[in-house]
């Protein structure tokens, strides 16, 4: 199924329509009813308390995970019904988690170029690619470092680049601050934010911190699976 | 290379565990290697026997074994004197006994037979063979451990021998048996023919028409080429059948190790297999990492399996009791083939650990701690 959802002044390249997500055959209950419309280039903070549902939402709008019910829509097209869930997860999406999920033996690099060696992007313009988003992140010496060498912001600048490097329109970050300290945290958001915008990448965010909320285009509040507020 | 680089990675983050499973294949390699060669090459032995200046075989038909066929003597004297052949050379095989040798391989052969002209004689000659009495001729190494020497009486079964001549031949098995003239050793086995007649043919391309001819004129004996008779020789068959299946066992059990460490592997990183998958990683892609990790332990499991067994065969080939019975000619082919079985056992071993990490789903393996 084909939307061309439009909202406001830009395209929706999110649209999430009454979407319901239950775990043991409806017994829990996370989401219930979630709309949710997301314009190209916005940077929108998903805000709530634990276990409100805003980590669930981002799995099912990443294609992680499926609908109990409703639907979800990426750039027009509803994910429901997509049989190229890997060219969505290569091209499309972009993820950053709490914990940073890189692979600990390999280097900055090499774990920045793994989803275009997924995507099978010619080497040079992987390189060349790598080489302005270390730039960007202050990265450009660390980039033979092994994880395991690199600090706590350096880590999620690396998971940063990562989930850049294919040039997705949509990045989740699901609290991409949540493991920092306070002055890293705010420099790392600072840094994703930038990007974010001149990327031009619809940014997604799911945070405690209603500082770095306050931050963002939108902040939705989520409560017991709904959004509650819309700012 | 970042394919190459994540298969390393694991494999070196657990460096016992990889250093077990690729032992676990060097030392089936290794053993199916030597098993494989030592047979082959006593197979090859004794088909080299046989084929000793001549190029084809005649004996019993549906005999199981060729101690048991029974060539009469017309038949070889008829067959000698056909046009197309050369030469015939009557030849009996038996076992005989001596006291700490239960087994010496006999030979009945005539003073013509290649095996008394082209041996290398360390003491007597070839001219006192057919001179009469009961005089044996020693292989090397059967005058070594029945500790005769030339002049000198042996006891043999149930009778004593004068030893007129001591021969080195290239075979384990001569240089390891005892020579009597044919009629002294049909007197010996109470046996009135041969086992076997070996044929040179004035031309080989008559091969076909001798084969023909020995059906037509004598319907219990069969005519074999000698490639043809290692090829269909049932005792051969089975002694390569063992040898196969004994080293396919050591390989299949050197594949379950491998499986266990993959299967170890992959549940050791379901949150990396996770972590690829959001990167965009395919099925076909984490698969590859799997078998990627799979069939470099058991490519360097078989390489080390090929240096051990080859080790293994020359020391075997120097121990004194063995001395000659060992061919140690490894052959390429058997080396290659030896590498792609192991290289398939290794991949089947990663079979259920591959779509068990294909299986893996990425939102919940992220919460996996």
């Amino acid at each position: 199924m084909t939307m061309q959802a439009q909202s406001g002044g830009g395209f929706a390249v999110i649209q999430a329509t009454d979407i319901w997500k239950s775990y043991d055959q409806g017994a829990i209950a996370v989401l219930n009813g979630v709309d949710l419309e997301a314009r190209k280039g916005e940077a929108i903070a998903l805000c709530g308390p634990s276990g409100c549902g805003k980590s669930t939402l981002l799995h099912l709008i990443g294609g992680l995970d499926q609908p109990t019910k409703g639907s979800v829509a990426v750039n027009g097209r509803e994910l429901g019904g997509r049989r190229d869930m890997v060219h969505f997860m290569r091209h499309e999406v972009g993820f950053i988690f709490q914990l940073h999920n890189l692979i600990p033996d390999l280097t900055m690099e090499e774990n920045c170029l793994l989803p275009t060696v997924a995507a099978g992007t010619d080497r040079v313009a992987a390189l060349s690619r790598l080489h302005e988003l270390a730039e960007r992140t202050g990265l450009t010496d660390r980039r033979k470092h092994r994880i395991q060498k690199l600090s706590g912001g350096e880590r999620q600048r690396t998971a940063l680049c990562r989930a850049l490097m294919n040039r997705p329109g949509i990045l989740l970050a699901d609290e991409p601050t949540g493991s920092l300290d306070e002055k890293t945290s705010g420099a790392v958001f600072k840094l994703l934010l930038d990007l974010a915008h001149t990327e031009g990448v619809t940014l997604l965010m799911a945070t405690h911190d209603r500082g770095i909320a306050a931050a963002c285009d939108r902040m939705l509040e989520m409560h017991d699976g709904r959004i509650r507020t819309d700012r | 290379m970042i394919f190459f680089r994540l298969i390393l990675v694991n494999l070196l983050r657990h460096k016992i565990r990889t250093v077990i499973s690729i032992a676990g294949i060097a030392f089936s390699v290794a053993a199916m290697l030597t098993v494989v060669t030592v047979l082959e090459g006593a197979v090859g032995m004794f088909s080299s026997i046989l084929s000793s200046g001549s190029e084809m075989i005649v004996f019993e038909r549906n005999v199981s074994d060729l101690f048991f066929s029974d060539v009469p003597p017309s038949a070889e004297r008829e067959i000698a004197n056909w046009p197309i052949v050369s030469h015939a050379d009557p030849v009996l095989f038996g076992v005989v006994s001596s006291a700490d040798h239960p087994i010496i391989t006999c030979f009945g052969v005539t003073a013509q037979d290649a095996r008394i002209r082209n041996a290398t004689w360390i003491s007597g000659s070839a001219s006192q063979f057919d001179m009469g009495g009961s005089p044996v001729v020693l292989g090397e190494r059967a005058a070594e451990f029945l500790g005769a020497s030339a002049g000198k009486d042996v006891p043999i079964g149930h009778g004593t021998f004068h030893v007129i001549g001591i021969i080195r031949t290239h075979n384990g098995f001569e240089d390891g048996g005892v020579f009597m003239p044919l009629d002294a050793a049909q007197k010996f086995f109470h046996k009135e023919g041969s086992s076997v007649i070996t044929i040179k043919l004035h031309n080989k391309e008559d091969a076909a028409a001798f084969k023909a001819q020995v059906h037509q004129h004598y319907p219990n004996l069969i005519a074999l080429e000698d490639a043809e008779f290692s090829r269909s020789y049932s005792q051969f068959k089975i002694l390569k059948a063992t040898a196969w299946a004994v080293g396919g066992c050591g390989l299949a059990l050197g594949g379950l190790g491998v499986a266990n460490t993959m299967i170890m592997s992959v549940f050791t990183r379901i949150r990396e297999i996770a972590i690829l998958r959001v990167n965009g990683f395919a099925n076909r892609q984490i698969a590859i990492t799997i078998f990627g990790e799979a069939a470099l332990v058991a490519i360097a499991g078989a390489l080390a399996g090929l240096a051990i067994g080859a080790a293994a065969l020359y020391a075997l080939k120097e121990v004194p009791a063995l001395h000659g019975y060992v061919d140690v000619t490894i052959h390429p082919l058997l080396m290659l083939i030896i590498v792609l079985l192991a290289l398939l056992t290794g991949v089947a071993g990663a079979l259920y650990p591959a779509a068990y990490a294909m299986r893996i789903r990425a939102v919940e393996a992220l919460r996996f701690e």
